[in-house]
């Protein structure tokens, strides 16, 4: 009799392994765990629930029900093909931290009951900090360090959250909260965090691009997935992610157009695209929550396509401003392609996977009713045609030709991105694939003569106005996106409110940028001024001077106890 | 069940050791026999446990006199526990030593250096185990001036005037325990620890029961280094020689805190030091300001000894905090906090003497890149930070758990607050050394670094890695502490 393993400890043992294996062996252990894993998960999927007892409480270490499997095959299956992407680095923090990271990730989506859910929340801010650090450059070091305070927060916040829970409840259970209870309330902030909600989202755009290439790609598919899979969990249905999705999926276009680093635009296109998870979630119907479920499925398969391809270009010109890099396609003419597929899939392309997942979420807000954010989230799709689907690819490897001659990048990079390319369109041509193993019964039919059309309409006009701008020589990056896509959808919004809105928010996380600067520059200069090594708390006060306090708090003793 | 002599030999055993140390000339000789005696008396200290937890409280009339008249030695949950920690952390520091004290002490002092660890050992033990009053004043000077000459043994000049800070201030505090239990004494007639409680009860709403309060709270405080009367430990912790650093971060305080609560709670009672005196309104605040200042503090030290003293500073006021709670689950979470501590900061400061061995110095500045020459060392060190944060799986972290649930028991928000806002600080402290050692490039001339030996590795992984264990298994830690907050509290299950 085979029962299963906890996912996560194949990963940590896998680490343990790795950290000590030779230089040699590490890439092909990498690759194993993964694999065992995925074959363990068989016996999981079978029923598997783990209980072990901590202090009082019984904890669920793993909880096996369709939308967790969901989330376990795909971690799964991301750090099968990063790693394969990844076979070449030599670097043993890197190959260790990953790991130890996705087994994070996998203890968060098995956890059923919040300590476990927390222990797996704070193991993936640690471990996922080193993917930043092994960069090794000063800025990487001081993004991350950044990177690991807000976390860090986020855990606390989930931590004080859950006790409060515990103590008005009794129950650990990670399951439906709601916002109506200050732990709600906590616990919501506490993945809000993590899922980069507008305002708090600094910390993704800030941290990520300073990532290893391969780093990245392991960052863009875990943390995040993880938080909307705790939102789904606790918070589907509550309306107020609505409209904080519908915020997510508009602000970072506009961010995302006029940023010249191709790995931060990426960074800004993730926010928009866990912008659409979220509406869904929000929208909380059985549509709606398999839509947002299976778009983040596809967002790690795609994202991670187009992360890849950007880290090759990283690793092989060692440049990723697109002002630096174009016309690389006569020399990386593979990687283009897959990155093409990519692209079209990121802008839901009809036979590519964000198709099949993104029409779910727009179906379902029509469903509902909720006109305004179905047009708001229309026009989010086309921002990010433009911005994923075209600049990406666009500026580097087409453009001008910056005279950058290189080779394709090493074969296992090619092969991951391969894979991930085909996986794309597997599901983007054979939805029920994917349909087959979400959480709830799915009846929609993406491919209605209706539904391609839209899309089509939208994404060839987009492109048409793309190639004009271009041609006219109306399109250097600083023009806002909505240029793009003003000919049909937009005409009444126009381009100055666009401008204005741009430049509001512009201004807006100036200011914010602004505050904490002086904030925390003003807490370090009183922090400094009170306890820095020559303050009066630091130093070594005269023996006097302590038997002086003695004397003093004896004295405050006697007057309380006497009063 | 009997336990024959062993409660007195716990503590005699080092004193009859400690001028048989100074005939054994040789420094190996007395080195040997020192690792020795700490390694019987860990022995003797985990038989009384298992018998304490088995059949509840030991009494050992000293010379067969009975109490009340007679010295008694008195042991429970509690101070079992007290001891074991102690002798856990002699017993491991001890094979330590060895190369850590040819560094840094001259070899002819090297046997009286043994024979005065061996006394300061029987002080605390001493003050620990016994169940009199005035026992415990004689055993606390016995282990106090047993520090100041080991402190004062320390390699640089600057030992000197720490240890005679520390003199002075040590003296006003034990003479303020002198006062309190010389008041306890006039108004009850007694110095049987058990006897005085039932005799207090009858006069404690007399003013000099009041003053003996005071007396004796701020005379344990001082021992314990709680703000604001912390003065003498960061520079003691960083003069003293480095396996006295680790012996007194991980033992000494928690005698104090260890004797605060036998004095609150089984000689005051609960009743009376939390309900009619305001004795929660004093220690709650000035824990809370110990926590954030010790911990703001330690982020800008660049010697990572004092850095990690004014970290304890900050930890001593996690473990007040339990304290000031007075319910079960407060008290729970500052003696396993007590137990936790002293595995995590006695590893750090171990690790600390490694670095003094090979590095020579412990200042922020030498440490680049030194995560690639010594990485057991690094990874000794950053493994206690990661418990000093509070990090899951690590023993900091059940700690943490017990004094947060004690605080939402209480209805105390902002201190749940505070607790977690005090790990966040502790995440910059441990985050400047791990980016300083692993992050920055190593300079030209670290090539010839090389790992500390391993009989020093070896005592410092012991401790790490049981904090580690502690971490995860907290049946053993968490039961004693329940045991030990029910015994303080009268509430046996």
């Amino acid at each position: 009799m085979i029962t299963s393993l906890p996912p996560f400890l194949i990963f940590f043992a896998g680490a343990l392994v790795v950290a000590f294996a030779p230089n040699r062996l590490r890439p092909t252990l990498t690759l194993l765990v993964p694999l065992f894993g995925g074959w363990n998960l068989w016996y999981v999927a079978a029923g598997s629930d783990l209980t072990v007892a901590l202090f009082d409480y019984r904890l669920e270490l793993v909880r096996s029900d369709k939308l967790s499997l969901l989330f376990g095959i795909l971690f799964h299956l991301a750090t099968f093909l990063i790693s394969i992407y990844a076979v070449h680095i030599r670097d043993r923090l890197q190959q260790v931290s990953s790991l130890v990271y996705a087994g994070g990730a996998l203890g968060a989506v098995f956890a059923g009951d919040l300590i476990t859910l927390f222990v797996a929340w704070e193991l993936m801010a640690v471990s996922s900090v080193f993917l930043i650090w092994a960069r090794r450059t000063p800025r990487a070091s001081s993004a991350g360090l950044r990177y690991l305070a807000i976390q860090i927060s986020s855990g606390l916040l989930l931590l004080a959250g859950a006790l409060l829970h515990i103590s008005e409840t009794g129950s650990l259970a990670f399951g439906p909260l709601g916002v109506g209870s200050l732990a709600g309330v906590l616990i919501f902030t506490a993945f809000g965090i993590k899922c980069a909600f507008p305002l708090v989202h600094s910390w993704l755009t800030d941290a990520y691009p300073e990532a290893t290439p391969s780093g990245m790609v392991f960052l863009s598919a875990f943390t995040t997935k993880v938080a909307v899979y705790g939102l789904a969990r606790s918070f589907a249905g509550t309306e107020a992610l609505i409209y904080i999705g519908t915020a997510m999926a508009m602000f970072p276009i506009f961010y995302a157009v006029i940023e010249n680093d191709l790995r931060r635009v990426l960074a800004f296109s993730l926010i928009n695209q866990v912008g659409f998870m979220v509406v869904g979630i929000g929208i909380g119907s059985e549509l709606a929550l398999n839509g947002a479920v299976s778009h983040a499925f596809n967002d790690v398969l795609f994202k991670g396509l187009l992360l890849m391809a950007m880290g090759a270009v990283l690793h092989q010109t060692g440049k990723i401003n697109g002002s630096e890099l174009g016309g690389l396609y006569k020399t990386m003419p593979i990687t283009t392609g897959f990155c093409i597929v990519g692209a079209a899939s990121i802008s839901a392309f009809p036979l590519f996977s964000g198709f099949v997942s993104k029409s779910m979420v727009m179906a379902a807000a029509a469903q509902e009713g909720y006109w305004i954010v179905w047009l708001l989230l229309l026009f989010a799709s086309a921002g990010v045609f433009h911005h994923a689907g075209i600049k990406i690819p666009y500026f580097a490897f087409f453009a001008h030709d910056s005279g950058i001659r290189t080779r394709e990048p090493p074969a296992n990079m090619l092969i991951a991105m391969g894979l991930g390319a085909a996986l794309c369109i597997l599901i983007g041509v054979y939805p029920s694939l994917l349909y087959g193993i979400l959480p709830w019964e799915v009846h929609y039919i993406p491919y209605t003569a209706d539904h391609v059309l839209t899309q089509l309409q939208l994404l060839f006009f987009s492109a048409l106005a793309f190639a004009w701008l271009n041609l006219a020589g109306l399109y250097p990056p600083e023009l806002p996106s909505v240029n793009l896509d003003a000919d049909w959808l937009y005409r009444r919004l126009g381009l100055r409110g666009a401008r204005l809105a741009e430049r509001a928010l512009a201004k807006a996380e100036q200011t914010g940028a602004r505050l904490t600067e002086v904030s925390s520059y003003n807490f370090r200069r009183v922090a400094m001024q009170h306890c820095g090594p020559a303050s009066v708390l630091a130093r070594t006060w005269s023996t006097g001077f302590a038997a002086l306090w003695i004397i003093i708090l004896l004295g405050i003793c006697l007057i309380l106890y006497y009063l | 069940m009997s336990a024959g002599a062993l409660p007195i030999l716990q503590v005699v055993l080092p004193l009859i050791a400690a001028p048989l140390c100074v005939l054994l000339r040789r420094s190996g000789l007395a080195w040997a026999f020192t690792t020795l005696i700490t390694w019987c008396l860990l022995a003797i200290s985990i038989l009384l446990l298992i018998r304490v937890m088995a059949g509840g409280v030991i009494s050992y009339r000293l010379g067969g006199w009975a109490p009340p008249f007679g010295i008694e030695y008195r042991l429970d949950a509690v101070n079992c526990f007290v001891l074991l920690i102690i002798c856990v952390i002699a017993a491991v520091v001890a094979p330590y030593m060895r190369q850590s004290v040819a560094r840094e002490i001259p070899a002819p002092r090297h046997n009286i250096f043994y024979a005065v660890y061996l006394l300061a050992l029987t002080g605390l033990l001493g003050i620990t185990a016994t169940g009199d009053a005035f026992n415990i004043y004689v055993f606390m000077e016995i282990s106090s001036l047993a520090s100041y000459v080991l402190i004062a043994l320390g390699p640089s000049r600057q030992a000197r005037t720490a240890a005679f800070q520390y003199l002075i201030v040590g003296t006003i505090g034990a003479t303020f325990l002198l006062i309190g239990i010389g008041l306890l004494y006039t108004m009850t007639g007694t110095l049987n620890l058990a006897d005085l409680s039932l005799r207090i009860r009858e006069v404690s709403d007399m003013r000099p029961i009041y003053a003996a309060l005071a007396f004796i709270t701020i005379g344990v405080l001082v021992k314990l280094a709680l703000f604001p009367v912390h003065i003498w430990l960061p520079n003691a912790y960083t003069q003293a020689p480095s396996a006295i650093s680790a012996f007194l971060a991980a033992s000494a305080t928690k005698v104090g805190a260890y004797l605060l609560l036998r004095f609150i709670f089984t000689l005051f009672g609960v009743e009376f030091s939390f309900e009619q005196m305001p004795l929660m309104e004093i220690l709650m605040p000035l824990s809370l300001i110990a926590i954030l200042v010790g911990s703001i503090v330690a982020i800008f030290q660049n010697n990572l000894k004092r850095l990690f003293a004014y970290s304890s500073i900050g930890q001593i006021g996690y473990l007040a905090l339990g304290i000031s709670f007075g319910s079960t689950s407060g008290l729970t979470g500052a003696i396993v906090h007590t137990f936790n501590h002293a595995m995590m900061k006695g590893g750090i400061f171990l690790a600390l003497g490694c670095l003094v061995f090979r590095a020579g110095s412990v200042d922020l500045s030498t440490l680049h890149g030194l995560g690639r020459r010594m990485p057991f060392t690094m990874a000794a060190l950053i493994m206690g930070g990661l418990g000093l944060i509070g990090v899951p799986l690590t023993s900091g972290f059940v700690s943490k758990w017990y004094l947060v649930q004690a605080a939402i028991e209480a209805d105390l928000w902002p201190v749940a607050v505070l607790i977690l806002f005090g790990s966040l600080l502790a995440l910059i402290y441990v985050g400047r050394i791990i980016e300083v050692a692993f992050f920055r490039p190593p300079p030209a001339d670290l090539q010839a670094m090389r790992e500390a030996p391993l009989q020093m590795l070896i005592p410092t992984w012991i401790l790490i890695a049981s904090s580690v264990y502690f971490g995860i298994h907290t049946d053993i830690t968490v039961s004693v502490s329940e045991r030990a907050a029910e015994v303080l509290l009268g509430t046996p299950s």
